[in-house]
């Protein structure tokens, strides 16, 4: 396996345009990203698209015909949230086996209003029984729930039981992304919120009140990857794909009934900070994946950032604000800049990029030579990216 | 009218169906429901429902075995929000059985607007209820759980 680095990034401000196809926002990130790499569709040889909500409807083809009508490899993937940073990993895997030396990967998503309380939030179980189609069997709310707001909560609520956690650094996990996502100009939503308002805000599903979950919403984030060899001709920043990993949900003892997103974390984290050569205490910011502010905290733990038990004494003392020992959701997290599904794992590729390139503003973690962006999509699987300087 | 002739005009009899295909309904009305699982021949791993392969050795020998009626609450979430036509709040668990196995349930009996840690570990039974009726006119019921007395 060669080395590959990211030549590009680029992507659209997260919201809602109704008035715009997906394709139209796609091509506009994908045109971004060739931009910021000084490379033209014609040097792109594979292209991987993700995305949800039309994954049977070819939209890595229909990209192609916007932007460069090229007639090379395409593949349309889907991994639940981690669509877009499967995508990624397609994209980098292409170039580093050698086949490919410049690929480009791009994930998108236009949600309309329908929320994460149905089933494109990705992750299976809640659904119903026998019955067929008769809506007298279905399981959701009679069989405890499978909705994204109450499934994290789960996650949090575990370690509440194992660590002593309370509701307050749930809470916290949120302002602190609130506060972030004023400096990112890209992010869906960019206010401060104080703890107050958080916790007093529309209960969801407790303890995540309605600013303690990310906004579903409409965007798109690209990436042009290439060979370390191939970047060599290209005079941006070139940033190195230390590791590229992905996982899937292994048995442990409650994974069938709630979904475990620790192991399968652990398992991706293990990994990379092996290919990379580091450990978590090496990493200077990460994007995590924060769909629900509780599903934040144990994701310190799982990728190595603090000691085990320690995630919510570390969020205490400010270990993971700007300007804290490894900031992490610098940007605002999911619960911020939202989290149109299948643009959230190039999103946060293109963050740890443009903070290790010293180009993130009012956000930038000084000094950041080396980041991690970590996604979880439910059902489950866990991509992990380490980023060098 | 006679009861004989009231018999003959009453609807045609009504079932019970149990929402999922691994909650049993009892066959006699002084009976218990229970929870239907397979156990793996192999490693003893045992799973709710039906299984073709035991995921964790691969095997492709497991038995049904009855599921025990109690067990203890491990984690939960009181949902607020929801589709139409569910009531909330409710709470929302994952209730370890007794022998090993998880299940997504509600729970009742504990009051879902006082959420709280001491909740972890409550030992609970599990009950039946009917909660709909399907387009036949069968009664759904489904498995709940609630505080042990």
């Amino acid at each position: 396996m060669r080395d590959v680095v990211i030549l590009g990034v680029g992507l659209i401000r997260f919201g809602r345009y109704p008035e715009k196809t997906v394709i139209d926002l796609a091509s506009e990130a994908c045109l971004n990203a060739l931009e910021d790499a000084g490379v033209s569709m014609k040097d792109v040889q594979f292209f991987a698209s993700g995305n949800l909500y039309q994954a049977n409807a070819m939209v890595g083809q229909r990209i192609l015909k916007e932007i460069g009508h090229t007639g090379i490899p395409v593949v349309n993937v889907a991994n639940a949230c981690a669509t877009g940073s499967t995508a990624f990993r397609m994209a980098y895997s292409a170039v580093a086996s050698g086949q490919y030396d410049i690929a480009m990967a791009v994930g998108s998503e236009q949600m309309g209003k329908a929320g994460l309380l149905g089933g494109g939030g990705g992750g299976g179980g809640g659904g119903g029984g026998g019955g067929g189609f008769d809506p007298a069997y279905i399981t959701e709310g009679v069989l405890g729930s499978g909705t994204m707001p109450a499934v994290f909560s789960h996650t949090g609520i575990e370690h509440m039981r194992r660590y002593g956690s309370t509701v307050e650094h749930f809470v916290k996990v949120a302002y602190k992304n609130h506060k972030n996502s004023v400096h990112t100009p890209y992010a869906q939503y960019q206010q401060a919120f104080t703890m107050e308002e958080i916790a007093n805000s529309r209960m969801i599903s407790w303890p995540n009140t309605l600013l303690m979950c990310c906004p579903t919403g409409d965007g798109a984030a690209a990436a042009v990857i290439a060979s370390a060899d191939k970047a060599r001709q290209f005079t941006t920043h070139p940033i190195k794909v230390a590791a590229s990993v992905l996982t899937s949900d292994p048995y442990t003892e409650h994974d069938l009934a709630m979904f475990d997103v620790n192991t399968l974390t652990r398992n991706a984290a293990q990994e990379a900070y092996k290919l990379a050569g580091i450990t978590g205490r090496d990493v200077n910011v990460v994007e995590l994946h924060d769909c629900f502010a509780t599903a934040e905290l144990v994701h310190y733990e799982n990728l190595g950032l603090c000691p085990e038990g320690e995630a919510h004494h570390w969020l205490d003392e400010g270990k993971f604000d700007i300007g804290g020992r490894v900031p992490v959701n610098a940007s605002g997290g999911l619960i911020s800049r939202g989290h149109p599904l299948g643009a959230t794992g190039v999103c946060g590729i293109a963050e740890i990029s443009w903070q290790l390139r010293g180009q993130a503003g009012g956000r930038q973690v000084e000094g950041a030579k080396i980041g991690l962006a970590h996604v979880i999509g439910l059902g489950s699987a866990c991509t992990v990216q380490i980023l060098q300087k | 009218m006679t009861q004989t002739e009231a018999q003959a005009q009453a609807p045609a009899e009504k079932t019970q169906k149990p929402i999922v295909p691994f909650l049993r309904l009892p066959e006699v009305a002084e009976g218990e429901a229970y929870l239907v699982g397979s156990k793996c021949k192999s490693c003893g791993l045992i799973y709710l429902g039906q299984r073709r392969a035991c995921g964790k050795c691969f095997s492709r020998e497991l038995e049904e075995v009855r599921l025990s009626n109690e067990g203890e609450l491990y984690v939960f979430s009181v949902v607020h929000q929801t589709a139409p036509g569910i009531p909330v709040p409710y709470i929302a668990a994952i209730v370890d059985l007794d022998d090993g196995v998880s299940v997504r349930a509600n729970v009742e009996g504990l009051d879902p607007n006082k959420p709280d840690k001491s909740w972890f570990g409550t030992r609970l039974e599990m009950f039946t209820e009917k909660v709909r009726t399907d387009r036949e006119g069968n009664e759904v019921i489904a498995f709940k759980f609630r505080p042990k007395k």
